[in-house]
């Protein structure tokens, strides 16, 4: 690859002496007026008062945390809602070692991992704590971890981790979306399996 | 060509849908288009959307309206960041290569979370011209200034169109602003931006838009009257402000003439203009004249579902032929400050 030529620029006298712009910062903010759809806004009290909400698909019952009023299988409506354990399973997840700008408090290394709880059929991202990370694996029985009853909020941060609660593990096979395949005969490949 | 027609479009819009959310929005105007053809998303061989992210502050939603199509097992899908005019643009090429027979086309907006004349700046080159945070509003007003200078347009033109608007809309089930149609009405409305007043910005609106998109014989089995689409043509102007001719609307021009506006007479016209002064540069560009009935939904100005107003103009006039009220329309849709992106789409019934 050559080098690229150098150009000889001419300035105009008046700017000549002007110490040239290398870069400049523009920042940018915006304001919104966030307001969480009726399915969300449930949902979101129900976390206040210790309770995870599923949405109940009106085809054939498959169970969505957290519930968006919608079941993108189908593309359909989902107006029922279910209340849902605080206990799971892990279905997947991931060891990271490196830290995250502006997450310092997380103590590296720590697990964040797809957690299916009892009764639902898709997963949803939570940290896993109380464990030593080489102990945790795909089917490993999990329960919450809530903050203080007077710290609680409307808020899914309500739950701070998810903890080993010491139950025998679910085989590889029935954790996770491979769970759900199973149990709804759903075809179709998963890479995961 | 290969004979592609809209043979299904629905669309909700109001001031603002403050409890749904995007997918919740396009939920029941999927349920519509389905109906209407039978057509299930397992018999669409594309689905092409149009959004922007920036206008409720919520990344990702573009992925998340997959949601309200059901997009499993997998389909086949893309997104354009432009009004969702474009995304039909992308389908109609699909199809054109014969590599699908029928798309499904949606777009939507909500842009109420935030100030969507502030957010509109963040289109602009980042380095001259959005630091200044110029609004949408204003570089309207510095254009329609330009062009009531230069005798272009006159103020009482403006009103015209904004009543003709008011009038239209009355009868149109989408619009926002309607009724009140009368000169006095609009003069007396407020001023946005000088000389800009609030009739003559497009009313703000949240809103989505579906429509189903098939070729030859499927369109004719599931649509009793198809809008064949025969021209479909977009052009772009260059992105400089600095750059632009702010008194005519040069690559809608192009656009319109690529298309074949011109080659027949038109029954109606579905113009996508922002504010007054560009329907009215809108309407030059395109040649249109007294024959055609221009924007019989009140248009663009009575109701703006930003990145769907322009898919919203196509459904508009492609409703109308199916229904029968025309046999040529056209649907012209805009991106960008001061018409910079133009694209022009002329529909005809059998």
């Amino acid at each position: 690859m050559s080098e690229p030529s150098q150009v000889e620029i001419e300035l105009p006298a008046e700017i000549r002496d002007v110490e040239p712009v290398q870069s400049i910062r523009t920042p940018i903010r915006m304001t919104y007026d966030y307001i969480p759809s009726s399915s969300a806004i449930a949902s979101l009290n129900a976390y206040a008062e210790k309770r995870i909400l599923g949405g109940v698909s009106p085809i054939d019952g498959a169970v969505f945390v957290p519930p968006r009023g919608v079941d993108p299988r189908h593309g359909v409506a989902t107006t029922e809602t279910v209340d849902l354990p605080d206990t799971g399973h892990i279905g997947s997840f991931c060891v990271t070692r490196l830290p995250i700008p502006g997450r310092e408090d997380l103590e590296i290394p720590y697990v964040s991992a797809w957690i299916f709880l009892d009764g639902a059929d898709v997963g949803f991202l939570g940290l896993v704590s109380g464990v030593d990370t080489s102990e945790v694996h795909i089917g490993m029985r999990v329960k919450a971890l809530w903050k203080p009853d007077d710290e609680l909020g409307r808020t899914a941060e309500n739950i701070v981790s998810w903890i080993p609660s010491g139950e025998p593990s679910l085989p590889f096979e029935e954790a996770g979306v491979r769970g759900y395949r199973k149990r709804s005969g759903a075809k179709g490949s998963d890479p995961l399996a | 060509m290969r004979d592609v027609a809209i043979v299904a479009a629905g669309q909700r819009q109001q001031a603002a849908f403050t409890d749904e959310t995007e997918v919740q929005i396009l939920l029941p105007i999927f349920e519509q288009v389905r109906n209407d053809t039978g057509l299930e998303q397992s018999d669409i061989g594309f689905t092409c959307s149009g959004s922007s992210d920036f206008l409720a502050g919520s990344a990702f939603s573009f992925v998340g309206t997959l949601e309200g199509v059901g997009a499993y097992p997998p389909i086949c899908e893309s997104h354009v960041e432009m009004d969702g005019a474009w995304a039909l643009y992308e389908a109609w090429v699909k199809l054109q290569i014969g590599e699908i027979d029928t798309a499904l086309v949606y777009s939507y907006g909500k842009s109420s979370p935030g100030s969507l004349r502030d957010v509109l700046s963040t289109q602009l080159d980042p380095y001259y011209l959005a630091p200044l945070w110029p609004d949408a509003f204003a570089l309207g007003a510095l254009q329609a200034r330009m062009m009531l200078e230069q005798d272009i347009v006159s103020r009482d033109r403006l009103t015209e169109i904004a009543v003709r608007s008011r009038d239209h809309a009355s009868s149109s089930p989408h619009a926002v602003r309607k009724g009140d149609a009368t000169t006095d009405f609009v003069e007396a409305s407020p001023v946005i931006a000088d000389p800009l007043r609030a009739d003559d910005c497009a009313a703000g609106a949240d809103g989505g838009c579906v429509i189903i998109l098939a070729a030859g014989d499927i369109a004719k089995n599931v649509c009793d009257r198809p809008a064949w689409i025969r021209g479909i043509e977009h052009r772009t102007d260059a992105h400089s402000l600095a750059g632009r001719d702010l008194l005519s609307a040069q690559s809608a021009a192009l656009a319109a003439n690529a298309a074949g506006v011109g080659d027949d007479k038109i029954d109606i016209a579905e113009l996508h203009g922002p504010f007054t002064h560009q329907e009215h540069l809108l309407e030059t560009a395109l040649g249109i004249t007294d024959e055609t009935i221009v924007n019989p939904s009140g248009g663009a100005l009575a109701g703006h579902t930003m990145m769907a107003a322009g898919l919203m103009r196509i459904a508009e006039a492609a409703t109308r032929v199916s229904a029968g009220a025309g046999d040529r329309a056209v649907a012209h849709a805009t991106s960008g400050p001061w018409l910079q992106q133009n694209l022009v789409c002329v529909m005809e019934g059998d």
